[in-house]
């Protein structure tokens, strides 16, 4: 069964829900996919499934995570091949279950057998601080702290960062769990005129190194609505570019940051309409 | 900052203000989850080697008000030397307390 791998365990986490980290988690998975890289995404949301919808696979569900843990299914029974990239699948979430059916035994046993076929799992993280949010992180080598820049998620993921210092394996050995901020839903030209918390502002407040900036787009909308990640649906927008860089990033390449810019032409700034 | 300047510059100055005054409380507080409990331990030990006193008949509060809080310690000691019976036993007590400034400047001044 063993294919000889060594999995980096990912965890896409936040604290504060509806940020992007289901969206992020698709984007990324698909671009190291698309990169070469076997790539197995697991929902940790437990009851709320949707990284299954924003990846077009919600009727090919048949088992699940909790399925797994019970052993009620073996786990390739319960993995789902992604029809566009033959090196991607998704581990789904149940949809109906109780949430003490995740059990950190369960969690880690499932971990430990993804890590020998797999070269990254990505764990999305439901919101919250509760048990599904610390069981996602559990077994984390890095994190991607997904942050809106906004007060309440700021606030948020600094407390996620204090819990991935805390309540990690690799915290509990007294190691570091790699932490990587993702700045999503940015506005450069809400930015540009002080209405909204800059990039040097969000990174002076959490202090963690920068992966990628996801500017606002119409094309993230689109590609959930036709249940595709950005990276394969409009893999030239602005956002997929993004991901795309930070998924590179992740892997330890240097690329330069760009920061999104006011693209606004003088057509859209008379009629006062935004660039997508 | 008064209303034009913020109508100028934007409200983005005062989330990163606000943000960085609340979380530099919060990082504080997060290091110490239990700083009453662990106050109490050492408190109680270093009065212990001199007194004897009921563990139950302690009482520890922390006031935390919004530029001082206070640390109050309130210990019942029985007083021995005149106790020949538990109906006359006279009582005396140990009260303790400090205050801390916890100011807006000091919480800013600490993180920049």
């Amino acid at each position: 069964m063993s294919e000889g791998k060594s999995a980096r365990v990912l965890v896409v986490t936040s604290g504060k829900g509806g940020v992007g980290k289901t969206t992020s988690t698709a984007a990324i998975g698909a671009a190291l996919a698309h990169l070469g890289e076997k790539v197995v995404v697991i929902d940790f949301d437990v009851g709320l499934r949707n990284l299954d919808l924003v990846l077009g696979a919600e009727r090919r569900v048949v088992f699940d995570l909790i399925n797994v843990i019970n052993g009620v299914a073996k786990l390739p029974q319960a993995l789902i091949k992604d029809k566009r990239l033959e090196n991607l699948f998704l581990l789904p979430a149940s949809q109906t279950r109780d949430k003490d059916a995740l059990t950190e035994d369960g969690v880690a046993k499932v971990i430990a057998e993804l890590r020998t076929k797999f070269d990254w799992i990505v764990c999305d993280s439901p919101a919250g601080i509760e048990r599904g949010a610390t069981l996602a992180m559990r077994h984390a080598d890095a994190a991607i702290i997904v942050t809106n820049p906004e007060v309440s998620s700021v606030r948020d993921s600094d407390r996620i960062i204090g819990l991935l210092d805390s309540k990690t394996e690799k915290a509990e050995r007294g190691e570091c769990v790699d932490k990587h901020l993702l700045i999503t839903r940015y506005h450069p030209w809400r930015a540009a005129r002080g209405e909204m918390l800059s990039i040097d502002d969000v990174l002076e407040i959490l202090s963690i190194p920068l992966i990628g900036i996801i500017p606002e787009s119409e094309e993230v909308l689109r590609a959930s609505n036709v249940g595709s990640p950005v990276t394969l649906n409009a893999p030239l927008s602005g956002p997929a570019r993004a991901y795309f860089d930070a998924t590179k990033r992740l892997k330890g390449e240097q690329i330069p940051m760009q920061i999104p810019s006011e693209s606004r032409g003088i057509f859209n700034k008379l009629f006062g309409r935004k660039a997508a | 900052m008064n209303l034009l300047s913020m109508f100028r510059r934007g409200s983005a100055p005062v989330a990163r203000e606000r943000l960085q005054i609340l979380l530099a409380h919060e990082r504080e507080t997060r290091h110490q989850p239990d700083l009453l409990g662990v106050l109490r331990e050492e408190i109680l030990a270093v009065i212990a080697r001199h007194v004897v006193f009921d563990p139950d008949k302690v009482q520890i509060t922390m006031d935390r008000g919004s530029t001082v809080s206070t640390l109050a310690v309130d210990i019942e000691i029985p007083n021995r030397r005149r106790a020949s019976g538990a109906a006359s036993q006279q009582l005396s007590r140990l009260a303790l307390s400090a205050s801390t400034a916890t100011t807006r400047s000091q919480w800013t001044n600490g993180l920049v």
